[in-house]
């Protein structure tokens, strides 16, 4: 299979709605297979790379924080260029600037950089295919 | 005593992967835990919630695999059992999705949505999730 170059601007927040793990399941399988994949992230998703977030316990369910696991979008995010890299694709994940700003989130995990709307610009010139994955 | 509280729960698997539960039904046992007086009607597409031997696989990213995917009949069995919340299912709702009573959890209650409003007097507060 040829290696194709995917443009994909996700919007969604962290734990706010099923968008995101459909959005994870596709950008794996990208991954996966290869491809190069430039990610950019608007609004509420430009906290998906947040260095600072934190699992926790959930007493709720009865579980302590390693029996919880309880996912974080940066461990995802790092998880998805170390498939990339592992099967020789790569991911240009690039979190606006402006967005991350507004809400405080501006420390990102490693090989995910700041940027701006002209990046999304460029990200689908390049591309052979554009997913956006909208709020609703 | 706390004040009788009757939580229509009608937003159903928003996030439910990320949280690994449904953050409605889980605010809800939290507050159950400090004190609060709670009952349940599932309704809309929350009724899916009450179907018995659902999952969806975890989430796998490569190398990082997500150990503990929801499974929302066991948080409804947890509000029910452990809980004692009491959790009642709409009738209707669960018709026009083509769901059978014998699919659902043991121990929900169902309930008409004509029925509804008299339940809802019997509340203090209603809230509307």
């Amino acid at each position: 299979m040829s290696q194709k170059t995917f443009a994909v601007a996700l919007m969604n927040p962290p734990y706010e709605s099923e968008n995101l793990t459909t959005a994870f399941r596709i950008l794996a399988a990208m991954a996966q297979r290869g491809h190069k994949i430039s990610v950019f992230t608007y609004e509420g998703a430009s906290a998906l790379a947040f260095a600072k977030q934190a699992p926790h316990p959930n007493p709720v369910h009865g579980k302590n924080l390693a029996e919880e696991n309880h996912p974080t979008t940066k461990d995802q995010v790092a998880a998805l260029l170390a498939l990339a890299a592992k099967n020789g694709g790569k991911v240009d994940w690039v979190n606006c600037g402006m967005c991350v700003d507004e809400r405080g989130v501006g420390e990102f995990v490693a090989d995910t950089r700041r940027g701006s709307p002209a990046d999304f610009h460029s990200f689908c010139e390049a591309a052979d295919n554009v997913l956006a994955i909208p709020v609703k | 005593m706390a004040k009788k509280t009757l939580n229509i729960v009608e937003s159903a698997y928003r996030a439910v992967m990320e949280e690994q539960d449904d953050t409605i039904l889980w605010l809800l046992a939290a507050m159950q835990g400090a004190g609060a007086q709670h009952s349940v009607v599932l309704r809309g597409n929350a009724v899916n919630y009450a179907v018995a031997g659902q999952g969806a696989p975890g989430l796998t990213i490569g190398a990082w695999k997500q150990t503990l995917a929801p499974r929302m009949d066991k948080d409804v069995l947890d509000l029910i059992e452990k809980r004692k919340i009491p959790v009642f299912v709409i009738e209707e709702d669960l018709a026009v999705r083509g769901i059978e009573r014998g699919e659902l959890v043991p121990g929900v209650q169902l309930l008409s949505s004509k029925m509804l409003p008299k339940r809802m007097a019997e509340y203090e507060i209603v809230l509307h999730w």
